[in-house]
């Protein structure tokens, strides 16, 4: 910067006149304006704001004019850069903006292009839908209990009131394990996860509240409807002034949770060794809820226009397998139920075959996804 | 057990507009399994007529076969011409004529239509054309005089009925009969039942009649017997009785075996005919003795079991008693002598031995279930009746009636306890009235109890319970109010089950598809994994009864199902394929099994008792595999895809082990079914917990898997052997200082594994060391022959300061030094 000095001459100030400072200024404005791109811009810029610039020169005189005069010429000045500065930054916005903008489109990619390196994997909706079952009865305060599928042929039948000679046996065709010797092995592939409640009646006291999936066997043949390798899950309630009112009151809820709000069950009277009384349960067509009974123009595939379906069995625990399994029948009394989980899925899903559900075909559990 | 409703109708008086499907609705809600409403020959439709063969011309036809031009008088006046391809009628004889506009079974339309150059004016019907047998060898020829032309052959025939097929449960063997189904069907609709069991005109004692000893009383308490002779065995079954007995399922055969079986589905009471003629001396029923050999009338030789109960003569066995009659005794069609059999069997005993003969006939199905044990001397009247009154017999005067049966014990139940039970409001003036229309006798105990005496058809009757079943039927089970029960607070899932759903969503998540499999498996997929001849997982349970015989046996791994499920989805074109199986494996130990005790029923068994029961149940851990095979990655427009590999199997054993929060130590190791250089065995801590790896090239060859298939097995039981634990894990202090990174290449032998190095770099590095990551390997003339290098990135930092280049150049020493030492690394580039 020039010191100020005090020998000034006249000649030299007269770039500063009024005139002189706006063409400077519209000098400025108009090669900004002209200016197509940010590097058109710098050199604008270097030209009209920079060291060598008109402005800059004049700014440099002022000091070199008289005091009278230096107020004056200063405000001029100073308003000159500040419009010119102003200016400049409103064109280097728009200019970067536009240069942005053109970046993002040159950088536009398909997106509908497919990304689909990293394998898909599911669970099987025989597992999932286990683990959902669960969760029903758990949010309800039951527990989830296990056991092994080769299982004491004891507690498979005789704890469950099915003697050696008892007609129920074969009426569940079984798997029986071979002995090495002669004799009965005492071990069948279990034909019903009901040794699981037999097992924990006879691990713990009441009340029991337990809810047992699990594999079983039955000798059949695989076929669109059978297969001999199924899966079961049953519950078993044990208290104090349990009923058949709260079966049925546990069997609505668990229809209602795993098909929609208002679905119920129906029950009819059958016969199982370890229950009674015994029933037969349906579930309320959860597709037309019996609209399709007797409507033959709107016809229910899902439950055949019964309105209900065949969903599994129940009834009230023998008092003969609380005794077995040391309850007092005097005291407790305890209800269960139990569904087959391929049929289950075979209403809820519409699966066709069961094949589908046992070959390990990926297609098949892929669909399902990791929740059902 | 399937029930004209004609029959039915005989003993309970339904309303007579009532529908099939109503009465089956009924039943349904009482508990009786009605599986379909057969509407027998409701798709048959007239004009159905009786007529007679005139004259017939015989008239060879170039196809080779020769056709009859019948002269048919179906009671019109003129005869008509029918061409009929049969040739077992003659002139004369009466048959079954299908008229122009009938319908016969299966929509079966009669019109006239030319045939053999005839015009066919009708058809002559087979018994299959009507639907009432499968005889196709000839047309149903009429017994003379049995009608005249022209008449209706709907009615003569009996052909139009409706038939209940109902599952009878094991515990109403009462209903394997029309009087068991009456009785029901009476009770539910409020209507008058007449019980065809219960008669004061027989006599139900007796011991002058043939004469019986029954030396095994307690296998068969009662054993009555009956005599006709002068029966006439060329006499015809009548066409009510045929029928009736051919709708309940059962074939027509002659008059006096028809009457059997008909007495039988009547009364629910099995039947045996001898013929007396061929008896020799008294009938002894006993049990079998070793080596006994029976020809049954199937005429299979049987060799009989000591405890088979027999029926036997002079001449030894004759009879499997209650399954099956002996051929040498059997009624024939030269029977005119005939000793009627009807004995109660303890059903039991008929259940083995039906199992044993793998005979499960009408009888013994019947027995096994319990049958009415008052009934011998009734039911075997009603034969002997039916032998007089359709065969011309004569009835002996004598009647043996051996044994007899006590009254069913009186059970004693509190008034209010199927209430209580039921969950509803049933007074005991009503559970009165209940259990009487069921059959039972009841009367007040005092103190609010009543007293029931169970009618003698129930014999499943027998506990309190029994009771409360049959008052909550016929009360109606749509009555249960529904009142869902508050259990006490629960603990949710227990660690192991939500271990179990972290691990197996892991593995999903991970890219592999849950494909759960048979548990069966053979030696052969053994062999095919080339498990050495005393590899442990050989010791397999076995089956007594296998599906398949090449799959006798339980697995011990995971991998046969799976690699077979893997092989199936190549097959079917998914080449690409990762799947996971998480499931039991079953592993007995060596030796012979040991036998759970026989323990009681009537009380819990001990704590030791129920210790050796559980004891002799072999080992089931639990496991996870995984197998894949194709692109782990598949190629795109990115650019080429990466094959799947050992290393894609031993990192799903990580994924596992960080699902379950341990860390998994990988070593190498030679496993069969592994490819012996590319296998892993892994490690929690000190156990071995699985393999993974590259399956052997000959495993692939033999199970014709894709090139390079690889595996992982691993036990999750062995991750936690205490049971699984959750140990709260501790929050790590992040630091926000700066961090400082040291890069080390280094050199060593080849054989030396990447993690061991990375042990030995992590032991010495100090607590400033944050990680260790490998990021190149790499071989090379630059290394040396027999060498290799490994870069690794250090990472240090401070939890309290920014490191100086001093610090971390002295930490990435040690830590180099500790990697020379144990592993002879050479940093690279000194």
């Amino acid at each position: 910067m020039s010191a100020p000095n005090s020998d000034y001459d006249p000649v030299q100030v007269t770039p500063l006149d009024a005139d002189q400072v706006a063409a400077m200024v519209s000098d400025a404005l108009a090669a900004f304006a002209e200016a197509g791109d940010l590097d058109a811009l710098k050199e604008a810029r270097l030209a009209h704001t920079g060291d060598r610039s008109p402005l800059a020169l004049a700014n440099r005189e002022i000091g070199a004019l008289p005091p009278q005069a230096r107020k004056e010429a200063g405000q001029r000045v100073g308003t000159a850069r500040r419009d010119v500065g102003a200016a400049l930054a409103e064109r280097q916005a728009v200019l970067e903006a536009e240069r942005d903008e053109r970046v993002l489109v040159d950088e536009a990619v398909d997106v509908t292009l497919p990304w689909d390196r990293a394998p898909r994997g599911a669970r099987h909706p025989l597992t999932t839908i286990q683990e959902r079952v669960a969760d029903v009865f758990v949010a309800m305060g039951w527990e989830v209990a296990e056991g092994p599928e080769v299982e004491a042929e004891w507690l498979n039948f005789d704890a469950l009131n099915i003697g050696p000679d008892h007609p129920a046996r074969t009426m569940q065709d079984t798997f029986w394990v071979e002995a090495g010797g002669s004799e009965d092995s005492g071990l069948v592939l279990r034909t019903h996860t009901s040794p699981v409640q037999a097992r924990t009646m006879l691990s713990r006291t009441p009340p029991i509240y337990v809810i047992c999936p699990g594999r079983t066997f039955r000798t059949d043949e695989l076929d669109a409807t059978h297969t001999p390798v199924f899966s079961q899950v049953e519950g078993l309630a044990v208290d104090e002034g349990l009923t058949m009112a709260h079966l049925k009151g546990t069997l609505d809820h668990f229809a209602s949770s795993m098909f929609g709000d208002g679905i119920t069950t129906r029950l009819r009277p059958s016969y199982f060794p370890f229950t009674e009384p015994s029933a037969e349960m349906d579930l309320q067509c959860f597709v037309c809820r019996g609209a399709s009974v007797g409507d033959p123009d709107h016809p229910c595939r899902t439950c055949g226009s019964e309105g209900w379906i065949e969903w599994g069995g129940c009834g009230m625990v023998n008092p003969r397998v609380l005794i077995a399994c040391g309850i007092d029948p005097e005291r407790y009394t305890g209800f269960a139920f139990g569904m087959g989980l391929e049929r289950t899925l075979m209403f809820r899903h519409g699966v066709e075959d069961m094949h589908d559900m046992v070959e390990g075909d990926v297609r098949f559990a892929a669909a399902f996804g990791m929740e059902i | 057990m399937r029930v004209p409703l004609s029959w039915l109708r005989d003993f309970a008086a339904l309303p007579a507009d009532v529908s099939p499907r109503e009465v089956a609705t009924r039943l349904i809600r009482a508990g009786l399994e009605v599986e379909t409403v057969d509407e027998a020959g409701a798709d048959i439709s007239g004009p159905l007529v009786a007529g007679r063969v005139l004259e017939f011309t015989s008239e060879p036809q170039k196809n080779g076969k020769t056709i009859r031009w019948c002269s048919v008088d179906v009671g019109e006046a003129e005869p008509r011409g029918i061409v009929c391809g049969a040739h077992n009628f003659a002139a004369g004889d009466l048959v079954v004529v299908s008229l122009p506009g009938a319908v016969l079974p299966g929509g079966f339309a009669i019109t006239a239509r030319k045939t053999y150059g005839h015009v066919s004016d009708g058809m002559i019907c087979s018994v299959r054309e009507l639907g009432i047998g499968d005889d196709h060898a000839g047309i149903l020829v009429l017994q003379p005089g049995e009608a005249e032309p022209g008449d209706d052959a709907i009615e003569l025939l009996r052909l139009r009925d409706d038939v209940l097929d109902i599952a009878v449960t094991p515990d109403r063997g009462y209903c394997l009969s029309v009087r068991g189904v009456a009785r029901e069907a009476a009770t539910a609709y409020g209507v008058a039942f007449t019980d065809p069991g219960v008669r004061d005109d027989v006599d139900t004692t007796g011991d002058d009649g043939y004469p019986v000893r029954v030396e095994d009383t307690e296998r068969c308490p009662v054993f009555a017997a009956r005599t006709v002779t002068g029966f006439d065995p060329s006499a015809p079954s009548p066409r009510w009785l045929q029928r009736r007995v051919q709708l309940a399922g059962m074939r027509p055969i002659s008059l006096a075996v028809d009457i059997t079986n008909y007495v039988m589905l009547e009364l629910g009471q099995p039947i045996h005919g001898y013929d007396r003629d061929a008896l020799r001396g008294a009938i002894v029923v006993r049990r079998a003795v070793a080596g006994e050999k029976l020809t049954t009338l199937d005429g299979t030789v049987r060799a009989l079991d000591p405890d088979d109960l027999l029926i036997t003569d002079d001449s030894g066995p004759i009879g499997l008693a209650g399954v099956m009659g002996g051929g040498s005794t059997e009624l024939s069609d030269a029977t005119t002598a005939v000793v009627v059999e009807a004995a109660h069997f303890e059903p039991t005993g008929i259940a083995r031995t039906a199992r044993r003969h793998k005979l499960p006939s009408e009888a013994s199905k019947r027995f096994e279930r319990g049958v009415d044990p008052a009934l011998p001397a009734v039911a075997a009247q009603r034969v002997v009746d039916l032998l007089v009154s359709l065969g011309g017999a004569t009835q002996e005067p004598g009647l043996t009636v051996a044994g007899s049966v006590p009254e069913p014990a009186v059970i004693e139940i509190p008034a209010g306890l199927p209430a209580r039970v039921v969950g509803v409001d049933c007074p005991a003036d009503e559970v009165t009235s209940l259990l009487t229309a069921v059959g039972a006798r009841v009367s007040d105990a005092g103190g609010e109890r009543i007293a029931v005496a169970p009618p003698t058809w129930r014999p499943d009757l027998t506990d309190p319970y029994d009771l409360v079943e049959e008052v909550a039927r016929l009360h109606g089970y749509d009555a249960v109010p529904s009142v869902l029960p508050v259990a006490p607070a629960g603990r949710g899932i227990t660690a192991a089950q939500r271990l179990r759903r972290r691990v197996e969503r892991a593995v999903a998540a991970a890219g592999y598809v849950e494909a759960p499999s048979y548990p069966f498996v053979g030696e052969a997929d053994f062999d095919a994994l080339g498990f050495p001849a005393d590899d442990a997982r050989r010791v397999a349970l076995r089956l007594a009864n296998p599906i398949s015989e090449e799959q006798p046996l339980l697995r011990t791994t995971l991998l046969p199902g799976l690699l077979a499920t893997l092989r199936r989805n190549v097959g079917r074109g998914t080449t690409d394929v990762a799947v996971y199986e998480a499931g039991l494996v079953y592993r007995p130990e060596p030796g012979p099994l040991p036998v759970p005790p026989r323990l009681p029923v009537d009380r819990r068994p001990t704590d030791d008792e129920l210790a050796a029961l559980l004891a002799a149940v072999p080992s089931q851990p639990r496991r996870i595999a995984v197998a894949l095979a194709g692109e782990r990655e598949p190629a795109g427009w990115w650019g080429a895809g990466r094959p799947a590999g050992w290393a894609d199997a031993v990192e799903a054993a990580r994924v596992v082990a960080r699902a379950a929060g341990v860390t998994l130590r990988a070593e190498r190791d030679e496993h069969a079914p592994w490819h012996p250089g590319r296998c892993a065995a892994l490690y929690v801590g000190e156990t071995l917990v699985g393999h993974a790896g590259e399956l052997h090239p000959r495993v692939v060859a033999t199970l014709g898997l894709p090139a390079r298939t690889s595996a992982m097995e691993l036990e999750l039981d062995r991750v936690f052997p205490g049971g699984v634990t959750e140990e709260p894990v501790p929050a790590p202090s992040v630091s926000t200082f700066p961090i400082a990174t040291q890069d080390v290449a280094l050199v060593v032998d080849l054989a030396v594994p990447a993690a061991d190095v990375e042990d030995a770099l992590r032991s010495a590095a100090g607590e400033l060391l944050e990680s260790v990551r490998l990021f190149d390997v790499f071989t090379g003339a630059q290394v040396g022959e027999g060498k290799k290098s490994l870069a690794y990135a250090l990472r240090f930092r401070a939890p309290d300061r920014t490191l100086t280049v001093e610090e971390t150049t002295a930490a990435r020493d040690a830590a180099v030094a500790a990697a020379a030492e144990r592993t002879g690394a050479v940093l690279r580039g000194t």
